[in-house]
C-alpha cells in the first residue's frame, strides 16, 4: 500500500535568521510573510484534520448522530459499549496476530532480500535485475494484489494446485474461506505485498556502511556471522526500528485488503479494528458507536506514533 | 577446498536462493498477466497454464469499449493529476515558510504536520462522510480531491521543507539585493532548481491517490464516479466472477505506476525510503 511510504519524521530544522536593528512595522509585516505562505496548509490542516477529530470524538459522545437528526448527548455508553463487546477483542486479537506476524517476516524477508542483493558475489546487472523483480509486488495497489489472490487462492486456484500435485496437502484447502486459515491467507498476503518496503530501504542502508568496517573485522579474524552481528545489525538498528514502528501504525489500519479478500470473515476470523469500525458506520449505520471505535483505534495509532517520533528523535 | 571453488560455491547457492525469492516475488504477477490473456473459462483449466493456450486480447477489449469501465480510469487519472497539481502548489508554498522563516507556533504546526500522518484513515472517514455531506460534494470529484490532500500534504511538506533546506540561502539572498520578494525569490529561484525534488514528491503523491481505496468506495457511490481500485472489485459481480477482465484492469491499472517507476526509478526509490534512510 503507497501510504506505506509516508514519513512521520519531524521537519528538518532551518538556520535561525537573526533580525536585529529592524524598525518594528517592519518587522511585523516580516512576521506576517511566513503566514501568508502557510495559510493553504493551515486552513487545509482545519478542515482536514482539527475538525474532523473534534466532530469524530463528538460523535462518539453521543447518539443518532449524521444519518439521523436529532442527536443526544450519551456520555461514554459508546465506549463501554465496545470495551464490553466479544467482536471487539476478537477484533483487537486479530489486528495484533495479522500485525506483529506482518512485521516481524517483513523484517526478516526485506534484510534476507537486501543481504542477498548487497552481496560483493554478484555483478552490478546481476543486482539490478533481480532488484526490479523483487520491488514487484511494492508496484501494485492492493485493490490489486487483493484479487489477484483471490484468484490464486481459490479452491481450484494455482496454489492448491501446486500443493496437492506435490502432495504436501490432500484436498483443495478454500484458503479465504474457511474460519482455520483465513487468518493465515490474508497475514500472507500483507507479507507479500509489503516486504519491498523494507527491502529498499535496508539495501539502502547496507550500502551506507562503510567497507573497512568490515575489512578491520576481518583482519581481526570475525567470520562472517560475526560481522553481521556486530556490525551489519548494529549499524542498520535505526533503520530498523524506525520502519518497524512505521510498519506497525500502517498495518494495524489496514483495511482495503482485509475488505477485499475476506471483508472480516468467515466467522469474523479476520475481523480487523479497521473493518469492524467500517461496518459500524457503514453497514449498521451505529455512526455514534462506530466513532468511539475509531477513536479507540486513534488512540492506539497515536501511542505508537509517539514511540516512532521518539526513535526518531534518538536517531537525530 | 580452495578460495576459488569456495567462492565459486557460494556464487551457485546466492544466484539459487536469488532465483527461489524471485519466483516468490514475481510468479504471482506472471499468473495475472497470463490470466488477461485467457477467456474467462480458461481461468481454472486443469492442469493450469502459465502460457495460455487460448491467447486473447479479449479481456481487455472488454474493458475498452465499455464506456463504463473506461471512466474508471479517467476518473483516477484525473483525481490523481489534481491531487498531484495542487498538493506541490501548497506543499511548495508551506515548505518555503518553515525552510526561510522563523515564525511563531512553528513547533506547534510542525508537531500537527507530522503526526497527521499517523491518523488511521477510518478515524477520519466518519467525521468526513458527514462533513463531505454537509458540504455538498458527495460523490464529486471535489469531495476526493479534497480529502486526498490529507495523505499527501504532511509528506509533501516535510519532502520539500528538506529540500529546499539543502538550497544555500545566498540564492535568495541574491533576489533581495535586486530588491525582489521572497515570492520572486521562491518561483524565479528555488522552484526551477527544486526540479528533481518535485518530481519525487509528484510521483510519490500520484501514487497514494492513484491507490487509494477506502475513501473512494465510500465518498462516492455512482458507477462514473468510481475509481480504478473500486471498479476492479465492482468486476466481483453477484453470480459471475470476470477473473480475466479483473486482471487486465489490474494490468491496465498497474501502468502508471509502473511507468513511474521504470523512467523514475531513483527519485522513486530515493523519495520512498528517505524516511528510513538518513540523509
Amino acid at each position: 500500500m503507497a501510504r506505506r511510504a509516508a514519513l512521520l519524521q519531524a521537519l528538518p530544522s532551518p538556520a535561525a535568521e537573526s533580525d536585529g536593528g529592524q524598525d518594528r512595522l517592519r518587522a511585523v509585516r516580516r512576521g506576517a510573510v511566513p503566514f501568508g505562505y502557510l495559510s493553504p496548509t493551515v486552513v487545509l490542516l482545519m478542515i482536514l484534520m482539527v475538525i474532523p477529530i473534534v466532530m469524530v470524538i463528538g460523535y462518539s459522545l453521543m447518539d443518532n448522530v449524521i444519518m439521523k437528526k436529532n442527536p443526544q448527548l450519551v456520555g461514554f455508553k459508546h465506549y463501554i459499549d465496545i470495551l464490553t463487546s466479544d467482536t471487539f477483542w476478537s477484533a483487537a486479537s486479530n489486528t495484533a496476530f495479522f500485525t506483529v506476524v506482518s512485521v516481524v517476516a517483513h523484517l526478516v524477508i526485506g534484510l534476507l532480500f537486501a543481504l542477498m542483493l548487497n552481496s560483493p558475489l554478484l555483478g552490478g546487472r546481476t543486482k539490478a535485475v533481480f532488484r526490479t523483480i523483487y520491488v514487484l509486488p511494492w508496484l501494485f495497489t492492493v485493490a490489486i494484489i487483493a484479487v489477484l489472490w483471490r484468484l490464486l487462492l481459490d479452491p481450484n486456484g494455482v496454489v492448491n494446485y501446486l500443493l496437492t500435485t506435490t502432495g504436501l496437502t490432500g484436498t483443495q484447502i478454500e484458503w479465504l474461506s474457511s474460519p482455520e486459515t483465513a487468518l493465515f491467507a490474508v497475514t500472507f498476503i500483507n507479507i507479500w505485498s509489503g516486504y519491498p518496503f523494507y527491502m529498499t530501504s535496508l539495501l539502502a542502508g547496507l550500502q551506507g556502511i562503510p567497507g573497512d568496517y568490515y575489512e578491520a573485522a576481518e583482519v581481526d579474524g570475525a567470520n562472517a556471522w560475526q560481522q553481521f552481528a556486530r556490525i551489519t545489525v548494529p549499524q542498520l538498528k535505526p533503520i530498523i526500528i524506525s520502519m518497524a514502528l512505521l510498519d506497525f501504525i500502517w498495518t494495524t489500519q489496514q483495511f482495503a485488503l482485509i475488505w477485499m479478500t475476506t471483508g472480516g470473515g468467515p466467522l469474523g476470523t479476520t475481523e480487523m479494528l479497521s473493518t469492524f469500525t467500517y461496518k459500524l458506520a457503514f453497514t449498521k449505520y451505529q455512526f455514534g458507536t462506530a466513532s468511539a471505535a475509531a477513536v479507540i483505534v486513534l488512540t492506539i495509532s497515536m501511542v505508537l506514533a509517539f514511540f516512532y517520533v521518539r526513535a526518531q528523535r534518538a536517531r537525530d | 577446498m580452495s578460495r576459488r571453488t569456495r567462492s565459486t560455491l557460494a556464487r551457485i547457492g546466492l544466484i539459487a536462493a536469488l532465483v527461489i525469492g524471485a519466483g516468490y516475488a514475481a510468479l504471482p504477477v506472471l499468473w495475472m498477466l497470463s490470466s488477461s490473456f485467457k477467456p474467462n473459462t480458461d481461468i481454472f483449466a486443469y492442469p493450469p497454464q502459465l502460457i495460455p493456450q487460448n491467447f486473447t486480447w479479449d479481456a481487455y477489449a472488454a474493458i475498452f469499449t465499455d464506456p463504463t469501465k473506461v471512466r474508471f480510469f479517467l476518473n483516477s487519472y484525473f483525481v490523481s493529476l489534481s491531487v498531484t497539481v495542487l498538493t506541490l502548489l501548497v506543499a511548495v508554498l508551506a515548505a518555503f515558510a518553515f525552510s526561510r522563516f522563523d515564525f511563531p507556533f512553528k513547533k506547534v504546526l510542525n508537531v500537527v504536520i507530522v503526526s497527521v500522518q499517523a491518523v488511521p484513515p477510518i478515524t477520519l472517514l466518519i467525521p468526513y462522510f458527514g462533513l463531505i455531506v454537509f458540504l455538498g460534494v458527495y460523490n464529486t470529484y471535489q469531495g476526493l480531491i479534497l480529502t486526498y490532500l490529507v495523505f499527501t500534504l504532511p509528506y509533501a511538506i516535510i519532502m520539500m521543507t528538506g529540500y529546499f533546506n539543502t538550497l544555500p540561502r545566498e540564492l535568495d539572498e541574491a533576489v533581495k539585493v535586486d530588491g525582489g520578494s521572497s515570492w520572486t525569490a521562491l518561483w524565479r529561484i528555488l522552484v526551477p532548481v527544486s526540479v528533481p525534488g518535485l518530481v519525487s514528491v509528484g510521483i510519490y503523491t500520484f501514487m497514494i491517490a492513484w491507490n487509494e481505496y477506502l475513501f473512494a468506495l465510500t465518498l462516492t457511490k455512482t458507477p462514473e464516479m468510481r475509481t480504478v481500485p473500486i471498479g476492479i472489485q465492482l468486476l466481483m459481480g453477484q453470480h459471475s466472477y470476470e477473473w480475466n477482465q479483473m486482471m487486465s484492469m489490474s494490468i491496465l491499472g498497474c501502468i502508471p505506476i509502473l511507468l513511474l517507476f521504470l523512467f523514475f526509478q531513483r527519485y522513486f526509490i530515493g523519495g520512498m525510503t528517505a524516511g528510513a534512510v538518513k540523509n
